[in-house]
């Protein structure tokens, strides 16, 4: 499950492109044009290699750190219908890690070297992990409305232009899909359900409608830089057009159920057929994501107690003739 | 087929202990989901985790078929008094080495088990043994392909899957803890026993835990760990209970 990557902004566009031979660049751009895929052995701009490292990595993160809420309340999971589902769900989420992993390291950087900037805070993973499933609730909400967000990001990231980050999407947005169902049906049942069901849903929704907002990120920046991903369909689609598509599709759904929405503003322009709703803070998506959320500092532990656990493991398992080379390109 | 009362209890007991067993194992093994030593593990406990638990489900079905409560009020709503698995399923998942140590025993035994069920008189039951077989293999698969390749692999993986081997073994004799009902249950062509069990699952462990150079405690050092059969059981079980029922206790009557 993952909302958007983080695009430096600092970045300068000429620098993306700068020390490349021209040739080469107007070649690999007119190959994406065309419409064709990247492969791992395919000459690539540095930058373009980079950005991609850094998406298809934290993307990978979320997945495995997204595993962690969710993964609290399979123990916890009333009947064994709910119980066999969530597995079954936390254990697609761990497999897209899995799959993601694989595909950053066709361009180069090792899964040992992702996970130690992951534990080591180097780098991200999907902001609204940092929040805790407080309730049975909670996971119904993140299994429909979070898997539902992710969807509409992967769907449109797999139109991208890295042909093994494309394919690990088409597979994973088919998995997502039964887990949007499954939340959905677990919404229903608790919306529909006795008075104290229908409180706790309530309440997770009040809980969760921020970092849901927050999802796909802050609106971005107008920048040379960003319009240069987007060429190079790194980047497919701002994150407020995602925003957007979300409140489209499931915010009459949500309504449908009986539900409210904690934001008084919200509701669809009819003239501009666009979505007036209040901003989220960002200030406090900026302060989660630098650190200081309501469980970073348990994620990382648990990653880390995790790692540190299974490090006899892992080294039972080298053997000098497997070590692992980088690809030539 | 229409059974006595004294019949119908020698029964129930015994789908107790298998069911209890399995949904207990399978709930600890889904306690590794997203804590694994690699995420390929993650991925394999949890897919064991899941047929277990699964194959819990359909015996508890059968209990209900013979007049007990449904699956979930079976498996949710049960105190520890009640439970009939074994100690070795309800220690909490400790380290990787303790857990996979665990898996490799406990799945043994239940494949042996599985496979002297393949022709049970109680039909139902014989349906699903055969069934799970297909599945039991892979588990068995799974821990025999690990327990060889740490028993191996480097002098800290040999010297942890020794100590996980000890701290196991009396634990899994508690497996083949004998039920008072054993002989009504063979002379009604349901089970040929633990005993036998027991010894089919030395037979079984004992070539893979020397290949993987890892030697069972001596016979004369067996102290089988005895009780959970009878209802009595670890500290851990009850807490991990009340865990599991947290949320379908607050309103047993609704549709979660």
């Amino acid at each position: 499950m993952y909302g958007n990557a983080q695009i430096d902004s600092k970045d300068k566009a000429k620098s993306l492109t700068e020390g490349e031979d021209p040739i080469k660049l107007a070649e690999f751009e007119a190959r994406i044009i065309r419409g064709e895929k990247i492969e791992p052995k395919d000459w690539m701009p540095a930058a373009y290699r980079k950005q991609l490292i850094r998406m298809i990595e934290q993307h990978a993160h979320s997945e495995i750190i997204g595993a962690l809420p969710e993964g609290t309340w399979i123990t916890r999971a009333p009947g064994f219908r709910r119980k066999l589902a969530l597995m079954a769900k936390v254990q697609d989420e761990v497999g897209h890690a899995q799959l993601l992993y694989s595909a950053a390291e066709t361009l180069g950087k090792t899964r040992e070297d992702m996970i130690n900037d992951l534990i080591n805070g180097k780098s991200k993973y999907s902001n609204v992990f940092n929040y805790p499933a407080m309730t049975w609730a909670d996971t119904a909400i993140i299994a429909w409305l979070i898997d539902a967000g992710a969807i509409i990001n992967q769907v449109t990231n797999s139109k991208g232009s890295y042909g093994p980050y494309c394919r690990a999407l088409e597979r994973i947005c088919s998995e997502e899909s039964f887990h949007l169902k499954y939340g959905h049906d677990n919404v229903v049942f608790l919306s529909t359900g006795t008075q104290q069901q229908r409180e706790m849903v309530q309440d997770a929704l009040n809980r969760w409608w921020t970092p849901i907002m927050h999802f796909h990120g802050p609106p971005d920046k107008v920048s040379q830089h960003t319009e240069v991903l987007m060429r190079w369909k790194v980047k497919m689609a701002s994150n407020d057009d995602m925003r957007y598509r979300f409140l489209d599709e499931y915010v009459p759904k949500i309504w449908d159920l009986g539900l409210t929405i904690p934001d008084p503003k919200l509701r669809k322009n009819e003239e501009t057929g666009v979505w007036d709703y209040t901003e989220p803070d960002w200030e406090e998506f900026k302060r989660v994501i630098n650190g200081d959320g309501p469980c970073n500092k348990e994620r990382l532990q648990v990653r880390r107690w995790a790692e540190e656990k299974g490090a006899w493991v892992r080294r039972a398992l080298l053997k000098a003739e497997s070590k692992y080379t980088i690809p030539l390109a | 087929m229409n059974y006595n009362e004294t019949q119908l209890i020698a029964i129930k007991d015994f789908l107790y202990k298998i069911a209890d067993d399995q949904l207990i194992i399978g709930h600890r093994n889904s306690e590794w989901t997203g804590l694994g030593p690699l995420v390929e593990e993650d991925i394999a406990f949890s897919s064991i985790a899941q047929d277990k638990i699964g194959q819990a489900q359909h015996i508890y079905e059968i209990l209900h078929s013979l007049g007990e409560a449904d699956a979930d009020t079976i498996a949710f709503t049960r105190s520890a008094a009640d439970f009939k698995s074994c100690h070795l399923v309800e220690y909490p998942i400790g380290e990787y080495d303790f857990s996979l140590m665990r898996n490799f025993l406990f799945n043994h035994a239940e494949k042996i088990r599985f496979e002297m069920l393949a022709d049970t008189s109680l039909e139902q039951l014989g349906k699903l043994a055969r069934k799970y077989r297909g599945e039991i293999k892979y588990h068995t698969m799974h821990a025999d392909t690990w327990v060889k390749q740490l028993g191996r692999a480097n002098e800290e993986s040999h010297a942890r899957m020794q100590t996980a081997l000890n701290e196991t073994f009396n634990l899994a004799l508690g497996i083949f803890e004998e039920s008072e009902y054993a002989g009504e249950l063979k002379k009604m062509g349901i089970f040929e026993g633990e005993v036998i069990l027991q010894q089919k699952w030395i037979e079984a462990i004992t070539p893979i835990l020397e290949a993987a150079t890892l030697v069972i405690p001596d016979k004369n050092t067996w102290q089988p760990v005895y009780g959970g059969r009878k209802g009595y059981h670890t500290e851990y079980l009850e807490p991990m209970l009340v865990e599991m029922g947290e949320v379908f206790r607050l309103d047993p009557k609704a549709e979660w």
